[in-house]
């Protein structure tokens, strides 16, 4: 043997890290997330309680007044795809909160100072808040389901749930940016409310915008919420789809593109 | 799984660090510092708060950017070698931890894999790990109802899932009772026995004195001594002789006669009239005999009489003659030892 050197020769030429195992390192923090679920089931209840909650409210105490006394089940059928949208944006929230309070703990230092993509770390997070919108929204549609919810076009349903799904997403790389960024999970909270309450109000996600003043009739047209509201209803009850659709999706390209390399930037220069 | 140095004849440098800079606006956290860890040695970096110890290791660990300097680890470059570096350390400490709603088994098992662990290997590993840090028996539980003692040693354990050539613990005992912190000192000691080489940071003297081989000490972001740590201790006086005349008015009279009688080290007898004590350094057996026999010549009656090794204050003040910066570490050193 050898013994001409002590050397560590730990030196494979390519420090790049390969699709296999970047998919195992997500896997990894994926199941991470995952066991926090099943570690701490409250944090499951926002998913779970508020689309009850809201899609209770909504249509009880808007619905008669909306479509009037006696039609709630058709708000219901107004409401619902609306508050698909709606519940995106609150869990996409959610994300900027919980990663900004794990970057309080030593194990995102860890998990940057090992060999793995620090993306990894990020994908990870989003997968795992892709899979609670998921289920927020199966809880939402049962809730409409029971207040007496039609759906025509069961594959447009499935369509609705994924364009909510892709346009969710792309909105958590904003939060996961201010995640990083903030100070603190209040002052995201703070601000998230600050600029959702409008953008999710300031829409047609719960009443036609027919009757609301031209000035803002400009603003709940460019919405992106508006949007996917209608491409959502228009999916599931049939409608205009096409123009919506699509301008939902640039969105959600156009945020991703942007955002998600500021986010990994911002994650990758922490200090 | 464990690095055998197999020449420690001729041991290379494990970690090198030439005028490394960190601003953090105004504040200079590391001022300009070299450092050299010998392969297979634990290699102490002894300093108060605010020294720029943890920022020493998280520029070694490639969480920050340094502002200037250079660093080497494992022969890999800090800022243009990121990748490379970050397969041969092993961080653990104040900030690296773990993940605190896993069990320690899923923490263990889940760094495996993201080290590109196959399952199998991944959960051996863990289990191995477990067993030897004493955690086997709460390896399902929550990481978050382990005892101070237990997280540090699951810290250690995740450490080493990757087999680390160089090692970093940063403060791995700073705010553990005495006897947990034993505990942990003795894992540390078979770790090193296994052949790692570690960087450790501590505020303590005696945590440096029982693990380290070479110490430097560090201070406002600069290098203020750096050696052998027997050297070092020569230098600092050893240990501090703690007498307590019966008398309080005799305090400074005691003082006098250790002066007189020409003990006077590198910082002579002091007064503490808190305490009552008058403290001097001493460096053998023979000088402690001598002055007690000194004090006691002039009729002084002494109450008490102990020994303790230098706390980081007193390390300081004799290398560099002022007190540490950082008014937290003016209190008293936590691990006074009887002699």
């Amino acid at each position: 043997m050898s013994t001409t050197l002590a050397a560590p020769a730990p030196a494979p030429a390519d420090p790049r890290i390969g699709l296999r195992s970047h998919l195992q390192h997500i896997r990894a923090l994926v199941r991470r997330n995952l066991l926090w679920i099943r570690q701490d089931p409250e944090s499951m209840f926002d998913a779970v309680l508020m689309p009850i909650v809201f899609c209770l409210l909504f249509v009880f105490v808007f619905g008669g007044a909306i479509a009037g006394k006696g039609n709630q089940d058709e708000y219901v059928n107004y409401v619902v795809p609306g508050l698909m949208a709606m519940m995106g944006m609150n869990l996409a929230m959610g994300v900027g909160t919980g990663f900004n309070q794990d970057f309080q703990t030593g194990v995102m230092d860890r998990f940057r100072s090992m060999p793995i993509a620090r993306s990894s770390v990020l994908i990870a997070k989003i997968t795992v808040e892709l899979g609670r919108m998921l289920v927020a929204m199966a809880v939402l549609l049962t809730v409409g389901f029971v207040l007496g919810l039609s759906v025509e076009n069961v594959p447009g349903l499935l369509a609705a749930v994924g364009l909510a799904g892709v346009f969710g997403s792309a909105v958590m790389w904003i939060f996961l940016t201010m995640g990083v960024m903030m100070k603190n999970a209040q002052a995201i909270q703070g601000m998230g409310f600050l600029v959702l309450f409008p953008l999710q109000f300031g829409s047609s996600i719960f009443a036609p915008t027919d009757s609301m003043p031209g000035w803002l009739q400009a603003f709940t047209d460019y919405n992106p919420l508006s949007s996917l509201a209608d491409a959502a209803r228009g999916l599931m009850n049939g409608g205009p789809i096409a123009h919506d659709a699509l301008v939902t999706l640039i969105w959600s390209v156009v945020i991703t593109a942007v955002m998600a390399p500021v986010a990994i930037h911002k994650f990758r220069t922490k200090s | 799984m464990t690095r055998i140095d197999e020449n420690p004849g001729r041991p290379r440098a494990a970690v090198t660090v030439r005028g490394l800079v960190k601003h953090y606006g105004e504040t200079r956290a590391l001022d300009g510092v070299d450092l050299e860890v010998r392969e297979g040695t634990v290699h102490g970096v002894l300093g108060p708060n605010g020294a720029g110890k943890t920022t020493l290791v998280r520029c070694l660990s490639t969480l920050i950017r340094p502002d200037a300097g250079e660093a080497f680890v494992a022969g890999y470059d800090v800022v243009r070698q990121p990748r490379q570096l970050r397969r041969v350390i092993g961080l653990t400490g104040q900030y690296a931890s773990v993940d605190e709603k896993l069990s320690g088994h899923e923490n263990l098992y889940m760094i495996g894999r993201l080290l590109d662990l196959t399952r199998k290997e991944a959960r051996s590993r863990s289990e191995a790990l477990l067993e030897r840090f004493s955690l086997t028996e709460a390896a399902r539980r929550p990481v978050n109802t382990y005892s101070g003692g237990m997280r540090r040693r699951l810290d250690l354990a995740a450490s080493m899932i990757g087999s680390p050539a160089v090692l970093y613990l940063d403060e791995p005992t700073t705010g553990l009772d005495p006897r947990t912190r034993n505990e942990v000192w003795q894992e540390i000691r078979r770790m090193v026995g296994d052949g790692a080489t570690v960087l450790l940071t501590t505020q303590y003297m005696e945590e440096a004195e029982q693990l380290a081989g070479e110490l430097t000490v560090v201070d406002r972001g600069k290098v203020v001594a750096g050696g052998a740590i027997e050297e070092l201790k020569a230098k600092v006086g050893g240990r501090t002789l703690r007498i307590r005349p019966a008398d309080p008015l005799q305090l400074r009279p005691t003082a006098t006669a250790l002066d007189d009688f020409g003990l006077t080290g590198p910082g002579s007898a002091t007064v503490d009239s808190q305490s009552g004590t008058v403290l001097v350094p001493i460096l053998s057996d023979e000088q402690l005999t001598a002055v007690v026999g000194a004090v006691t010549a002039r009729g002084i009656t002494v109450a008490a009489i102990n020994t303790e090794l230098p706390s980081l204050d007193e390390v300081f003040l004799s290398l560099t003659g002022h007190k540490t910066t950082d008014s937290q570490d003016t209190t008293p050193a936590r691990m006074e030892v009887a002699v």
